[in-house]
């Protein structure tokens, strides 16, 4: 666990930079962690997803895989993955503040 | 008055709960209805020997009815959806059965139409999958008629059914080859959309040390876009290539069809919403689930399905009492890695605890995460357990449910 400021609120993360505590973030974050990421400018494509994912979460206890985002968010996954070209579900996940999706085995 | 209890699907899982639950409950207790598309009952884990022609396809399958008791109905008939509201379950010949308590078990099916140009012209000519007996049947004859280039062996998305099965097929096609000798003209690819050889650590070092020994080459994070089979190359959403001369695919998964049309049962993916400990559903209190068809963090496998049996049976029978639910599952599971050479590793693990290195199922056992060939004898003896003993439900002496801790070694620590 790590303590590190975005947008001027500290915020712990884990060693791979996901939110240990998802009530710490707020939509004020997201363009300073997205630029962490190297997506900048965001376009509305992405704050889709990101709002997506977080409502996901919110209502599931986990963020959806890449598979499930391209079913219900309204994103292809073609498209995901041009907008978030190193892994939809992680880097959305990170910037939207949640866990690492559940990976299944 | 007997209770009704609808088993959807005939296969390890409901087929094993179906004999259990006639043990504890006779006929006037209850009446047990097992429905299934098809009289066709496949010992899946056979279906990885068929390419090497170490099986074949007609030693792997038997009749449904016969692996049940004679007291339980079996119906043959597509199922056309279930209705939770009013439990009832449509079939497709027209049939609705109504039952007081349902268990879904109709496991896992391939969807590789929704990999683009996985169905495509090279489709089991180029391209096959060893996961159905058609393709498994029609690989035999492709491997056996390969005299070099590239095999690429692509997982296309998780979840799919025994993780480490196509692991399994690099190891074997590596002895397959050299057995030719040929080895030194087929170069190996493993291509996975994970980011080492396996998700659990211990078990993803091993296991990609078992592949550089082998000289298989391992691709990670690697996410199938498309399959371009005119050009021979599988695609990525990334845009990174790897070229093929046979491809070996494992494609998506999904929940059997049905479920789609059954309002409410399913999720996105057709997989049944399910408790991770009790397994009842988390859609309708007398809906259970067991199996492949279950959305819990589990590896889709057979010794994952045969250790939940347990705790359904007991769950169903608490919810047939009015009593409250407390048999737990612990994400148990146990597999033997066929390795090649007459070898193979075992893997015993749960949600909590990865695999670690030790002995099964206590200090005196077969080694674990270590090839041998105790294990390998132990993979092909599997086969009688699973007809004679998994399926009638009767216990295996020594190995329950719970995932022993005992002759495990954690890091560092003696066991």
């Amino acid at each position: 666990m790590t303590s590190t400021t975005i947008a001027g609120h500290a915020v712990e993360v884990n060693a791979e930079g996901f939110f240990d505590e998802p009530g710490q973030w707020s939509e004020d974050m997201v363009p300073e962690l997205a630029r962490a990421e190297g997506i900048d400018p965001l376009s509305d494509r992405h704050w889709q997803v990101i709002r997506f994912m977080r409502a996901e979460y919110e209502a599931k206890g986990t963020g959806p895989t890449v598979r499930v985002l391209g079913k219900t968010s309204g994103v292809s996954v073609k498209e995901l993955y041009q907008l978030f070209p190193k892994g939809p579900a992680k880097v959305a996940a990170k910037i939207a503040g949640i866990p690492k999706p559940r990976g299944c085995i | 008055m007997a209770q009704r209890i609808l088993i959807l699907g005939g296969g390890t899982g409901g087929t094993l709960v179906a004999n259990r639950l006639r043990h504890r409950f006779p006929p006037a207790q209850a009446e047990i209805t097992v429905v299934d598309q098809d009289d066709a009952h496949v010992y899946q884990p056979g279906l990885l020997f068929v390419p090497f022609g170490l099986a074949r396809a007609e030693d792997i399958v038997r009749p449904r009815g016969r692996q049940l008791d004679s007291t339980i109905e079996v119906v043959i008939s597509p199922i056309d959806r279930v209705d939770i509201e009013t439990n009832r379950v449509h079939l497709a010949n027209e049939v609705i059965l109504d039952y007081d308590v349902l268990v879904v078990a109709t496991g896992a099916v391939l969807v590789p139409e929704e990999t683009e140009g996985l169905l495509g012209t090279g489709w089991m000519k180029t391209a096959f999958t060893f996961y159905n007996l058609e393709g498994a049947s029609g690989l035999a004859d492709a491997l056996a008629a390969f005299d070099g280039g590239r095999l690429v062996v692509n997982v296309v998305d998780m979840p799919i059914k025994c993780p480490v099965a196509p692991l399994e097929f690099c190891f074997l096609a590596d002895w397959y080859f050299r057995e030719r000798g040929i080895r030194d003209r087929v170069e190996l690819i493993y291509a996975t959309p994970l980011d080492g050889a396996f998700t659990k650590p211990a078990a993803a070092k091993a296991l990609a040390g078992l592949l550089e020994e082998k000289g298989v080459e391992l691709v990670t994070e690697f996410n199938t876009g498309e399959v371009d089979e005119e050009a021979g190359k599988l695609v990525a959403y990334d845009g990174r290539e790897v070229a093929f001369d046979l491809a070996v695919v494992v494609p998506l998964h999904g929940g059997a069809p049905y479920v789609n049309r059954s309002p409410g049962l399913g999720d996105e993916l057709n997989f049944v919403p399910t408790d991770d400990h009790t397994l009842q559903s988390r859609v309708r209190p007398n809906i259970f689930v067991i199996g492949d068809a279950a959305n819990v963090p589990a590896s889709k496998a057979g010794s994952v399905t045969h250790f939940e049996g347990e705790v359904v049976v007991e769950n169903v029978a608490r919810f047939m009492k009015g009593e409250a639910l407390d048999a737990s599952y612990d994400g148990h599971a146990n597999c033997f890695i066929e390795t090649g050479f007459h070898k193979a590793l075992l893997i015993d693990f749960n949600y909590e605890t990865e695999p670690l290195p030790g002995h099964f199922p206590s200090r005196v056992g077969v080694p674990l995460l270590q090839e041998s060939r105790l294990n390998h004898l132990g993979k092909l003896m599997f086969q009688w357990f699973y007809w004679h003993v998994l399926l009638p439900g009767r216990d295996i002496p020594g190995i329950g449910s719970a995932m022993p801790l005992a002759g495990k070694k954690k890091e560092g620590v003696a066991p």
